[in-house]
């Protein structure tokens, strides 16, 4: 039944596009087509909520005729599913709400509006195919939907670039999970999740499918070192697009991981988890160290994502560690972790875009080092980005710490993994998670405190004015979830109870009855958390020291202007800008991760032009691995490229040579 | 074994690889010989201890001599030729002391995961203080490897010698005779090694070993 | 009728806290003073610094914003929280079941991230200073925390502090240099966040020195006030967290009876009284470091918590 709805809404989305290719314009469409989107990803939410939610549900699974003729198209909803479609609808549903206001802003909506239903469908289809081929086919349509909608400003030249670099690197990823299915479909060429399900693969064929796995998926979600296109690709998109991207495509990447590794391929080998771990911790410090280094709001944030994927891949590094141990409840416990902050980061992600769209709307900037007082002109984004912020650097009362506090639950369990290499990993890791979090309160200070804070840097954002209501419902939306997730986590625990017990046999125990709505994750005496308590204690506090305080003490206040030590200076440039918050963290950090040097040059004496200050960072991980590879293929192409101007005879001598090899490798073989 | 002895040892043993560390971090050169002191000083304090609980008398003239030589003499005469040399006010230049001790954090968990699995018939004391004591011999390899300055590769290689020390008396079986060669072998390798930095000094007014190289040819 | 006397107890713990933060403040103060031959300011001047501030105008610059406004009373409230969930005289607090050692670290954070933001309110280049050179130092401070956190968990099989501190008070636990080097470490970054020197001087206006004054530089009245109440508060926070973890004795387990509640005040106030006194002699016996020496040092408390942590596996293995 729930099958059926869900269907039925990808099926209307891409009818709708379909629809407003065929050649619709006007304003008019853009209004109809959000909303549209909007309804039928809420229906599909609500549907996927029932599955998971309802105890009793089965797993559903479908069949339609379309696609290879002797393999149809296999469809199934299970607990993973569900979850995943949650999250997927929860996301495009509220940016659906948000295009309603930001697409008034499209100059040219026809390049985005076919691609945006397909999008979304392109998203639930993945998440509910139950065979190879129609899941490589659905994950190609969403990459391909995606690369549309990132080159819809294709004009601005750096656009261009990151659509080229995404879809080499999305190309690269199909072809990695193309192989990977294949090899896990095994000679007798069964390719549906079933058959592959109840015949797993050897040792040495489920290493080979799981290294590809991380390279298909996790290029995808936007692991280190395949995170490259990621910082080019979502800011190009419009804003909402890039909501979607970073909240909610990444995490689709990370089911295509989950469901690989934790359903299809079978008992896990302990050293799968040490890999993903070490991945996960190396791509957690490193986004965040890259994303400090950044003025570009956007590309800010989705470097951030790729730190929050490193945290997810942490997670889920530590639910295989375990789950190869035979410790099935400790491996619940990191598997939901894993899966509670693929909840809250798409939450807030989204939230961070969305409040980046609204300035970019309102001021034309992205860069951070135009902006400035804008918490004056822009009130209300100002405080939902303040309340997404928070919430993205794990401070309490707020659900990214909730997700935080179990993965570090889950790491304190590390003495009792046998092997001793995981029992060194997993508290190096953990020492990695922490400055990974550290470095992101600091990154986001960096980020709200320069685009908002202080005062206007130039004239656009001295008369910014605040977003349309749309927009706003959206933001404030999403601030809601991120206060109940973290205030009573209970809930969304119990909710992934079912997804930990299907793929791992085990899971959390209830926490809806404990009381005052704490939650323990192992046992009471091991440690607990109360979100509820701390809010409210907090809130009390801090209202009854402002209350007695004004009340008995004085509540006197006055304007005047700032502190300037006796030499007033007008100009708004002085104060601090991005790159100077972040100078201390670069000096300290960016030797090691990038080779970073200051050059100073000062003029002679006399000499009155200005001094300047030059900063070089070097990616190390493009110099290392793609600028040879792409000096390589481009070395090959050019050598090859006299293939071109060959004569006739020669193109018959290289078909004669083909077909003659051929003909003896046949022959050999035989 | 009793709780408290093990704990004892323990706290030596993890102790010598915490002095270790701190020889790691030292950038001046008297802070560099007052914590080879110590590190000598709490290597006699685990032999001593050592001594105690494997009812080894001969052991105590062991921690007797590591006192001696190695907490007193030698860091006393090593202050006599840093003055006499004119180097005391080096600031040494070490490869980034952030590097140099995520290096070491990797040595110590190198050495834990090599000896333990393969100490497993041992007993429990043996065992522990052979970790700790390959992890000491690397991070004075470590310390040897990260200095330009040829005084602290002197004070690397007497604190590998130290966590050999710990590493014997662990093992229990070590005579007397090899330890008092032992101890006058460093005495003479001290005093060639001084008088060979008396030279480097007269030629080319540097103990810099970097210089050397330079004229070695082996270095542009 | 178990539940009330708790939540007293908890009450009065708090009421304690707030009570004796500027104290610990002006002693600290105090015995510095006496150690540079100067009589020093009265014990009690910090309550009349305090009192004195609630009953002055605030003096708000021009582009202050609301955020500004409402920091103070946030960061106030998040850390008396943060210390009302670390045992002083008594375990079995009532709130211990809310947040155990990392939901403390985190809530910290949460106050530091509050002010940092303050810092850039105002838009001039003292308060960029301050914060984001406390955001460096935090960076570090933080995870070398966590490392210390880690470290007590691991031997004491839980995360929540009574369990820890009842854990390290009992049989169980020998002479183990992870702990050791957990306090060493401890107490590093407790210097660290506090501002306290080497690392950053609490009673400096030179920009050129300072962290936690420049971000709170535009800070005046009853908002100064409040914050200047909330760092009293947390460093009396770090040293009952010292306190109770390595020093565990003379704490009263919950329910033994108004005695032992009297005993465990006692010697609270006497291990505060020898922590404070250890503090001022090591700020007069050090000088403070650069900005960039302070990464190395917690770099170094970072390693020591890593290393500790470690250790533990070797002897936990056998």
């Amino acid at each position: 039944m729930a099958l059926t709805v869900l269907l039925s809404c990808c099926g209307a989305l891409l009818a709708t596009s379909l629809v407003v290719l065929a050649g619709v314009r006007g304003k008019a469409p853009t209004l109809l087509i959000y909303a549209i989107s909007l309804i039928t990803t809420t229906v599909a939410f609500a549907a996927a909520c029932v599955a998971l939610l309802d105890a009793g549900a089965a797993t559903q699974s479908a069949e339609l005729p379309i696609g290879l003729p002797w393999l149809g198209a296999h469809f199934r909803l299970d607990s993973l599913s569900a979850l995943f479609l949650i999250v997927a609808n929860f996301g495009s549903a509220v940016a659906s709400l948000y295009g309603l206001g930001y697409g008034q802003h499209e100059q040219t909506p026809g390049r985005v509006l076919p691609f945006f239903p397909a999008f979304l469908a392109g998203m639930n289809l993945v998440v509910l195919a139950d065979d190879a081929f129609t899941f490589l086919l659905t994950w190609e349509f969403m990459s391909l939907t995606s690369w549309a909608l990132v080159m819809a400003h294709h004009r601005q030249p750096d656009n261009a670039r990151a659509g080229y670099i995404y879809l080499l690197m999305a190309s690269l990823g199909t072809l990695s999970l193309l192989l990977a299915l294949g090899l896990l479909a095994g000679p007798s060429g069964a390719y549906s999740f079933e058959a592959i399900r109840s015949a797993p693969p050897s040792t040495a064929v489920s290493a080979a499918v799981l290294a590809l796995t991380l390279v298909g998926a996790g290029s995808k979600a936007g692991l280190v070192p395949l995170h490259v296109w990621l910082p080019l690709a979502h800011p190009a998109a419009p804003s909402h697009v890039s909501a979607l991207m970073s909240g909610v495509m990444t995490k689709v990447a990370v089911y295509g991981f989950v469901r690989i590794a934790f359903d299809l391929l079978g008992p896990a080998a302990w050293w799968w988890g040490a890999v993903v771990l070490t991945l996960g911790g190396i791509t957690a410090v490193l986004g965040v160290l890259y994303a400090l280094m950044q003025h570009d709001l956007k590309r800010l944030l989705a470097y951030h994502t790729v730190e929050n994927i490193g945290i997810i891949f942490i997670g889920l590094g530590l639910a295989l560690s375990f789950q190869a141990n035979n410790m099935r409840w400790a491996a619940a416990l990191a598997l939901t972790a894993a899966l509670l902050h693929v909840f809250n980061h798409s939450v807030f992600k989204s939230l961070l875009f969305f409040g980046s769209g609204a300035v970019l709307t309102a001021t034309g900037e992205r860069d951070m080092e135009r902006l400035g007082g804008l918490i004056h002109r822009m009130p209300l984004t100002a405080f939902v980005f303040l309340v997404g912020s928070t919430a993205i650097s794990a401070l309490p009362p707020f659900n990214g710490f909730v997700s935080e506090w179990l993965t570090f639950q889950a790491i304190l369990l590390s003495p009792r993994l046998p092997q001793w290499m995981l029992k060194f990993l997993v508290p190096a890791v953990g020492a990695l998670l922490a400055l990974s979090a550290a470095l992101a309160a600091g990154c986001f200070v960096k980020a709200f405190g320069v685009t908002f804070l202080g005062r206007a840097r130039t004239n656009v954002a001295r008369d910014a004015n605040e977003t349309d209501a749309f927009s706003l419902t959206a933001m404030f939306t999403l601030a809601l979830v991120c206060l109940i997730a973290g205030v009573v986590p209970g809930y969304f625990i119990d909710a992934l109870a079912p997804v930990a017990q299907q793929l791992l046999g085990a899971q959390l125990p209830e926490q809806r009855q404990l009381e005052w709505l704490t939650i323990v994750p192992i046992a009471q005496s091991r440690s607990s958390y109360n979100g509820l308590v701390l809010f409210v204690l907090i809130a009390a506090l801090a209202w009854m020291a402002a209350y007695v305080i004004h009340r008995w003490a004085s509540h006197a206040l006055r304007r005047s202007a700032a502190w300037d030590c006796g030499c007033p200076d007008a100009s708004p440039s002085t104060q601090y800008t991005a790159d100077s918050f972040a100078q201390p963290i670069r000096r300290v950090f960016g030797v090691l991760a990038f080779q970073a040097r200051e050059q100073v040059d000062m003029p002679a004496p006399g000499d009155m032009r200005p001094a300047r200050l030059h900063v070089y960072l070097r990616d190390l991980v493009w110099d290392a691995m793609y600028a040879p590879v792409s000096g390589l293929v481009g070395f090959a192409a050019d050598r090859l490229n006299k293939v071109q101007s060959w004569t006739i005879r020669a193109y018959l001598t290289l078909v004669f040579g083909a077909l003659v090899a051929l003909l003896m490798v046949l022959a050999v073989w035989h | 074994m009793d709780r408290f002895v093990l704990d004892v040892a323990h706290l030596f043993a993890g102790g010598l690889v915490l002095v270790s560390f701190l020889l790691l971090y030292q950038d001046r050169m008297f802070g560099l010989l007052n914590t080879f002191a110590l590190h000598a000083l709490v290597v006699s304090l685990s032999v001593a201890w050592q001594a105690y609980i494997q009812l080894a008398p001969h052991l105590y003239i062991t921690a007797a001599i590591a006192l001696i030589v190695k907490a007193i003499i030698i860091p006393v005469a090593l202050h006599r030729i840093i003055v006499r040399l004119g180097i005391h006010r080096t600031i040494e230049t070490v490869g980034g002391i952030g590097q140099t001790m995520l290096a070491g954090i990797a040595l110590v968990a190198l050495s834990i995961l090599v000896m333990l699995p393969i100490t497993a018939q041992a007993g429990t004391l043996a065992r522990e203080d052979l970790a700790f004591s390959l992890s000491v011999i690397l991070l004075g390899l470590l310390m040897m490897i990260s200095r330009r300055n040829a005084v602290s590769q002197v004070i690397g290689f007497m604190s590998i010698e130290n966590g050999l020390i710990l590493a014997a008396t662990a093992a229990k079986g070590m005579p007397l005779v090899v330890e008092i060669s032992v101890a006058f072998s460093i005495l003479v390798a001290l005093i060639v090694i001084g008088i060979f930095l008396f030279r480097i000094r007269e030629r080319f007014d540097t103990v810099d070993v970097h210089a050397l190289e330079r004229f070695r040819g082996e270095r542009t | 009728m178990a539940l009330i006397l708790d939540a007293l107890v908890q009450v009065a713990q708090v009421a304690l806290l707030l009570l004796i933060a500027p104290l610990l403040t002006g002693y600290v103060r105090k015995v510095k003073a006496h150690l540079l031959r100067r009589r020093g300011p009265p014990l009690l001047q910090p309550y009349r610094d305090l009192i004195k501030l609630m009953r002055k105008e605030v003096v708000l610059a021009e582009n202050a914003s609301w955020l500004f406004r409402v920091v103070p009373y946030l960061v106030f409230a998040v850390t008396l929280v943060a210390a009302a969930l670390v045992p002083t005289f008594a375990t079995g607090l009532v709130l211990s079941q809310a947040a155990d050692v990392i939901a403390i670290v985190a809530l910290l954070g949460s106050a530091r991230f509050a002010l940092a933001l303050a810092g850039l309110d105002v838009g001039t280049s003292f308060g960029g200073i301050g914060s984001s050179r406390e955001m460096m130092i935090a960076s570090l401070a933080e995870p070398a925390m966590l490392m210390v956190v880690f470290t007590l968990s691991l031997l004491a099989g839980s995360t929540q502090l009574a369990s820890i501190s009842a854990f390290l008070h009992g049989p169980d636990v020998g002479l183990r240099v992870s702990l050791a080097m957990a306090l060493v470490a401890l107490i590093m970054v407790g210097i660290a966040e506090n501002a306290r020197i080497p690392v950053d001087n609490p009673a400096t206006h030179l920009e050129l020195t300072m962290v936690h004054e420049a971000m709170i530089l535009e800070y005046s009245g009853r908002h100064l006030a409040v914050i200047e109440a909330a760092a009293s508060l947390k460093l009396l926070l770090y040293l009952s967290l010292i306190g109770c973890v390595f020093v565990p004795w003379g704490v009263a387990i919950a329910g033994q009876g108004v005695a032992a509640y009297a005993v465990g005040l006692v010697t609270y106030v006497a291990k505060l009284a020898a922590g404070g006194l250890l503090l001022a002699v090591f700020e007069t016996v050090t000088a403070k470091m650069r900005v960039f020496r302070v990464s190395d040092f917690l770099g170094a408390a970072l390693m020591l918590g890593l290393l500790a942590a470690l250790l533990l596996f070797v002897s936990q293995s056998v």
